[in-house]
């Protein structure tokens, strides 16, 4: 049913549908919106489930663990410091192979705080063992969390899924929506039927030491997982069209006039509604420019990227996170993507920007496209305010 | 002792392990339908080294300081699933893992209420990590991180007053109990899960590594704690004292000089006066003295 509705209330409506039996969640901004609708769905007896709320972020990924252990489908979302208060948890989740859905309203790192829109958050956590999906609008931030469900608790899968949604700009921002009816998402997403739990009829034990004999096992296990479901991902996409009549494709990149392009950006999340809009300028006067979209950050899908830019002479990767005293953290993968291989652009630029909720316009990607010359940059910052990088003469 | 269906002989506990009892017997207090959830430490370590586990309920580690947030979780979909009436959830940890780390989550969980009887395993160090000084080591006690010194007599702080502070959260069932009275602690955990609503229970578990004493002195030492006043034992009941263990107080000495950790002190009337005064208080606060 189409609404024009809030990010956040359009997710909440989502995980209204997916039934979760146990919901645990911190506020921080701007993930409350979620939680707050979801605390009210359950308030007015819409949605059987316990909500707890708990005392930390810490606590809120601990409480979810505990009752996915227990068999129940779980929900949390969390954003910036409450992801990094979590951190150890989230990896204690992947690696407890735990099927829960977390939705991360992507937002900057403090210092200094800043509670806007990066995604230095969710990709600082890119080695967890999670995967993770960007959205690009609410359609999709909706779509995925029904995908994120059915992926996550595939018992090929059993892994963790983060949805991960541009704070503000998607969880604040008005859009009309689809919502998938609840008869869709039963046909869609079967009732959770766990292969382990803590149940004393058969009692288990989970979370044991693992020495050296043992460990590498269960790493080399989740790799293995990883690289496996970017096929998965293919395929739950598909019957996800079947139902919803919403193709995402192989739901791991999005190609936007690339096929014959001699620019490309490569970028993430809802900047690439910006950047179409800039390539569509750019085709009107002619310009051979397009945009891959990495819709699936982990695991990575190296050998589509390959596909898709083998031909491409320059390619721009505008990263909206850094990794300081290193190559951006989209830009090292795309490097990585075509090191060694036989074609690949002649250049692999990379731009930094966004950060802390700077505007992206139009005009900045505009500018993207003309830094993007035969000389190759990396880490260059768009959008700076050359008057606040003056030196201080006063001391 | 016979082995046990519910928490397994086998394990790699140190001779004389006050916890490993204390822990045998908790899990054979709650009985078969308990689902555990439990810290990092000793007994974590000790107890579910893959590819095995002493444990005959379900059990699961996650990690050091978040054993009472997951059981909140474990408890939250059990009542999901209608079966929280049958089954007991229990979170334990040790005190560096309840009174340092995992304060927060275990206090989270105290003040919504969920029906969850959390156990704090006290040996009174990080005995896990090579013995350091946690908030629940005694005062004047030798720790590798409270060494004594020409500056130092040891641990320069008392006991942080965990059971006052489960207390004051105003939770139906607070209670003290001791390796060295095994059939006080059955008791206690049996009453315990017959009370609905979150549980507090601080078990004194010697640890002979830790607190350098004979192995076969486990019961003597964990006694001693108790009869000198320095480990008082009670119950509090909807915030009252409805029950204590009465002693004829022995000289705090007798349970110094019991143990390697205390040596330093033993040639010091001033700190031994100082420790004492710890027992006299709880002594007095608690009415532990026996009348004659």
């Amino acid at each position: 049913m189409k609404e024009f509705v809030e990010g956040s209330h359009a997710v909440a409506q989502i995980i209204k549908a997916c039934q979760p039996g146990v919901i645990s969640a911190y506020p921080i901004t701007p993930q409350t919106h979620i939680v707050e609708d979801l605390a009210q769905i359950v308030a007015n007896g819409e949605l059987k489930a316990q909500f707890v709320n708990v005392e930390s972020e810490h606590s809120a990924a601990s409480v979810v663990l505990g009752a996915s252990a227990t068999g129940v489908r779980v929900y949390t979302a969390t954003s910036s410091q409450g992801l990094f208060y979590m951190q150890e948890v989230i990896f204690n989740i992947a690696g407890m192979r735990l099927p829960v859905v977390m939705t991360c309203a992507n937002r900057a790192i403090s210092a200094p705080i800043n509670i806007w829109n990066d995604q230095q958050d969710s990709i600082s956590l890119r080695d967890a063992g999670w995967f993770q999906i960007y959205a690009e609008d609410n359609q999709e931030a909706v779509d995925f969390h029904l995908i994120g469900y059915r992926l996550a608790e595939d018992k090929r899968v059993m892994l963790p899924v983060m949805v991960c949604m541009d704070g503000f700009i998607l969880t604040h921002g008005m859009e009309t929506v689809d919502i998938p009816e609840q008869d869709k998402v039963n046909k869609f997403l079967p009732n959770y039927n766990p292969l382990y739990k803590l149940d004393p009829a058969e009692p288990i034990s989970m979370g044991l030491l693992a020495d050296p004999d043992y460990y590498m096992e269960t790493r080399f296990a989740i790799q293995e997982t990883m690289k496996a479901s970017l096929g998965y991902l293919s395929e739950i996409s598909r019957e996800f069209n079947a139902v919803f009549g919403r193709d995402y494709k192989d739901l791991l990149v999005e190609e936007y006039q690339t096929k014959d392009a001699d620019k490309v950006i490569v970028a993430m999340g809802s900047v690439c509604g910006t950047i179409k809009e800039a390539v569509d300028e750019q085709r009107a006067k002619g310009k051979k420019v397009g945009l891959l979209r990495i819709i699936t950050y982990r695991p990575f899908p190296y050998a589509r990227v390959y596909e898709a830019l083998k031909d491409v002479p320059r390619v721009a990767v505008l990263d909206k996170a850094v990794s300081l005293g290193a190559y951006a953290p989209i830009a090292v993968e795309m490097k990585a993507a075509f090191y060694g291989k036989k074609k690949g652009p002649k250049v692999i630029s990379s731009f930094v920007g966004g950060l802390g909720g700077r505007d992206i316009t139009l005009e900045s990607i505009h500018e993207v496209f003309r830094r993007l010359t035969a000389k190759e940059v990396n880490s260059d910052f768009i959008d700076l305010k050359p008057e606040l990088l003056k030196e201080d003469t006063r001391s | 002792m016979e082995n046990s269906p519910l928490f397994k002989s086998g394990h790699t506990a140190c001779a004389g392990c006050g916890q490993a009892i204390a822990a045998r017997l908790v899990v054979e207090a709650a009985g078969a339908n308990t689902i555990i959830a439990n810290n990092t430490g000793c007994l974590e370590v000790f107890s579910a080294k893959y590819p095995e586990t002493a444990w005959g309920v379900p059990w699961i580690h996650s990690l050091f300081e978040n054993s009472a947030a997951v059981a909140s979780g474990i408890e939250a979909a059990l009542i999901y699933l209608g079966k929280k009436d049958t089954i007991n959830v229990i979170a334990q940890g040790g005190d560096g893992g309840t009174a340092d780390i995992g304060l927060q989550a275990l206090s989270g969980m105290l003040e919504r209420g969920h029906d969850i009887l959390y156990i704090c395993f006290d040996n009174e160090a990080y005995e896990n990590t090579g013995i350091q000084r946690s908030g629940l080591t005694p005062y004047g006690t030798n720790t590798t991180t409270s060494p004594p010194g020409k500056q130092s007599i040891g641990n320069f702080r008392p006991k942080k007053p965990m059971p006052e502070i489960a207390l004051a959260h105003g939770i139906p069932y607070v209670a003290t109990a001791s390796a060295g009275f095994p059939q006080d602690l059955t008791r206690k955990v049996k009453k315990a899960i017959s009370i609905k609503g979150p549980k507090y229970i601080q078990v004194h578990v010697p640890c002979p590594l830790g607190w350098r004493h004979e192995t076969n002195q486990m019961l003597t030492v964990a006694k001693l704690a108790v009869e000198t006043g320095l480990y008082p034992l009670f119950e509090y009941e909807n915030g009252v004292l409805a029950n204590r263990k009465q002693i004829v107080p022995k000289p705090v000495q007798e349970y110094l000089k019991s143990q390697g950790r205390f040596k330093h002190l033993l040639d010091n009337p001033e700190e031994i006066k100082k420790i004492q005064e710890i027992a006299d208080n709880n002594i007095k606060k608690y009415n532990l003295k026996l009348e004659a």
